[in-house]
């Protein structure tokens, strides 16, 4: 017996009620978990730079490039999920090609190229040009060419075009913000437009995967703002912590009110998959949901932000409780995606039964593997953090 | 000055008047213009096809008759070469208990292959009947409309189909199904489903499933020919589709359907 065939069986064995025979095997396993989540993040970390940029929020200056980059490094990372679940990777040119104007899903290549090229892209390479220009001249060797390729060969810096990158990076960045919403909207949609899955179909859906991406977004601009400080050996400055944390706590109230509007919209309209939906979270999501996503990732993180808004003494802690919150919040936004996700699979659509998800560490939709697609962008931050360095940029002044 | 302002008033009533009849006008137009170009699809949706000289096919399953031999789901897995495993059905046979209690025990064990075997004691049933399962033939399936590249479509003759060479194996079509009619082929790779025997079909034969009915109680046929059998089934039997509030434009049509089933 094939291994696959083997652990359906144990599934088939374990399956609570009834299923429809074809349900016993989860079609999304933890890729299509891992995508929103890098989706989120790249959605999020766009929307805290383009603050900065658009409201002129100038304390948050030292995140604006670091939060461009960690968009780009996620982004570039973000269809590598979706494509390796596919059973056959190699048609996914297909959805650019041929799509089907009808499917939600046809419109992702699309969306994501728009992100990619128009937006992140020219908006990091309006924002470094004039360095990169300049490093091309200070540097030797390879990096000196690859700086210069990098700038297209646009090498002037008079103040003239210098200002007009400027110009031009803050049109895209006003027209990245609506592109950021509508990334992650679109992700949300995928999901909530699914109607015979009454635990996806919801028009709350893609405005609640946009809320909890900014805040997942946020949070991890704040942490990976605090582990660079501390790498590079220089102070964190609490200020901007308390700034971003400002905009977190504000964003992680809209998410939670959101998404506590959609349960008890569930729950008083109590419509035929009621029943099923309120086993599903009280049982096999229990600790996923209200311990994960609700405790772990939004109640104590509230409450912690709701306390750092008025707490202004000790700066050490201060910073360890920010540094605490960004993975709580993570944590959390992850185990939302899996909820959703997985969640939404679990029980039957026949309203009468739960088939059951075991994660494999191997294989190519395996933790592993989930793990490495997480892993990766981190280590492209890495080298973009080395090659375009915002703490080396040349001063522009205002 | 009552006077003057009442003339002005007409006056301003009269190029209102004017504006309105003229938007008015222009959004007829629009919308007559716009309905006509979209008629064909406006058609194609109200289950009726384009091309009349093909026939747009329903089902019927009477639960009446079903006696949940499997019969039918066995046939389908050998005409169709669906893996034998129990995860895999393009139909299978649900069989519904409803106990005096109220509660409802429903059972498909290997799909309902090898038959069934009542594990409620017959002092505590309150109804029992059997209920085959299979794709809808939706005519406005959720499935197509969901598929990225367009690999799942709806025939002429109103039959949901996949094209094997063309699906990337997404699985949003199975997703979208809220039947469980879709699963992923294991060995083929891409998503799988009942194609009402499409190519039987095409040479005059019934499908497997209906071939192989000792009872009769699976039916296809003709919805635009009122002198089928299907239709005249239809005009003397109260039929339901499933999860109607879904708009799925089902076209497999229940006859005797419980209220338990989903």
């Amino acid at each position: 017996m094939e291994p696959h065939y083997q652990h359906l069986y144990e599934i088939l064995a374990n399956a609570q009620g009834y299923i429809f025979p074809n349900e016993i095997d989860l079609q999304w396993g933890i890729l299509i978990v891992v995508y929103p989540f890098i989706t989120g993040l790249v959605a999020g970390a766009f929307i805290l730079a383009s603050l900065e940029r658009v409201f002129k929020v100038k304390i948050l200056k030292p995140t604006y490039q670091i939060a461009l980059l960690t968009a780009l490094s996620f982004l570039l990372v973000a269809t590598m999920p979706l494509i390796s679940h596919l059973s056959q990777p190699q048609r996914a040119y297909e959805i650019m090609i041929t799509p089907n104007s009808s499917s939600a899903m046809a419109i992702f290549g699309f969306v994501y190229l728009w992100y990619l090229m128009v937006v992140l892209l020219l908006e990091i390479w309006f924002d470094y040009r004039h360095s990169m220009v300049v490093w091309s001249n200070e540097k030797k060797g390879v990096i000196k060419w690859v700086y210069k390729v990098l700038t297209l060969g646009v090498s002037d810096i008079s103040p003239r075009t210098v200002k007009w990158d400027r110009k031009l990076g803050y049109i895209i960045t006003v027209i990245g913000i609506p592109s950021a919403f509508i990334l992650h909207g679109y992700v949300g949609f995928i999901f909530g437009s699914i109607k015979a899955n009454p635990w996806w179909s919801t028009p709350l859906m893609p405005i609640i995967f946009l809320f909890s991406a900014m805040v997942s977004g946020i949070s991890l601009v704040m942490l990976v703002y605090m582990v660079i400080s501390h790498i590079r050996k220089k102070v964190i400055d609490v200020n901007v912590l308390d700034a971003i944390g400002k905009y977190l706590f504000f964003v992680l109230i809209l998410d939670f009110t959101l998404e506590g509007l959609d349960q008890i919209q569930r729950i008083y309209e109590a419509e035929e998959s009621f029943e099923i939906i309120k086993l599903l979270v009280s049982g096999k999501l229990y600790l996923t949901l209200f311990v994960a996503q609700g405790l772990v990732g939004t109640i104590i993180p509230l409450i912690t932000l709701a306390f750092l808004q008025f707490y202004k003494h000790k700066i050490k802690l201060r910073k360890t409780m920010y540094f605490i919150v960004s993975i709580l919040v993570l944590i959390g936004v992850y185990s939302m995606r899996w909820n959703v996700v997985i969640g939404g699979q679990l029980f039957s659509k026949s309203f009468s039964g739960f088939t059951s998800f075991k994660v494999g560490l191997i294989g190519l939709d395996g933790t592993l593997m989930a793990a490495f697609w997480l892993i990766l962008p981190i280590g492209i931050l890495a080298f973009l953090l080395w090659l375009l360095p915002p703490w080396k940029m040349v001063e522009e002044e205002e | 000055m009552s006077q003057s302002t009442s003339a002005m008033g007409n006056e301003k009533i009269k190029s209102s008047r004017r504006k309105f009849l003229k938007s008015a006008a222009t959004l007829a137009g629009a919308t007559i213009g716009y309905s006509w170009l979209k008629s064909s699809q406006v058609l194609l949706f109200a289950a009726e096809p384009k091309d009349e000289s093909l026939p747009w096919y329903g089902i019927v399953i009477d639960i009446q008759k079903c006696i949940g031999c499997g019969i039918c789901a066995k046939a389908c897995k050998n005409e169709n070469d669906v893996p034998i495993e129990p995860f895999f059905f393009r139909t299978w046979i649900e069989q519904y208990t409803v106990k005096n209690d109220g509660s409802v025990n429903i059972v498909s064990p290997n799909g309902g292959i090898d038959g069934f075997k009542q594990t409620v004691p017959d002092e505590d049933i309150f109804k029992s009947f059997f209920v085959p399962k299979m794709c809808n033939h939706c005519s406005k399936s959720p499935c197509e409309q969901v598929c990225p590249v367009g690999a799942t479509y709806l025939s002429p003759e109103g039959v949901v189909l996949i094209d094997e060479k063309y699906c990337i194996g997404c699985r949003y079509c199975v997703q979208a199904c809220p039947y469980g009619c879709r699963f992923m082929h294991p060995v083929k790779k891409v998503a799988n489903k009942c194609t009402l025997c499409y190519h039987r079909l095409k040479k005059n034969l019934a499908p497997a499933c209906m071939e192989v009915c000792p009872t009769g109680a699976r039916m296809y046929g003709n919805l635009r020919d009122k002198e089928s059998e299907l239709v005249k089934f239809l005009k003397e039997h109260t039929t339901q589709v499933l999860r109607p509030n879904l708009n799925t434009g089902a076209k497999l049509y229940y006859n005797a359907l419980s209220s338990e089933v989903r």
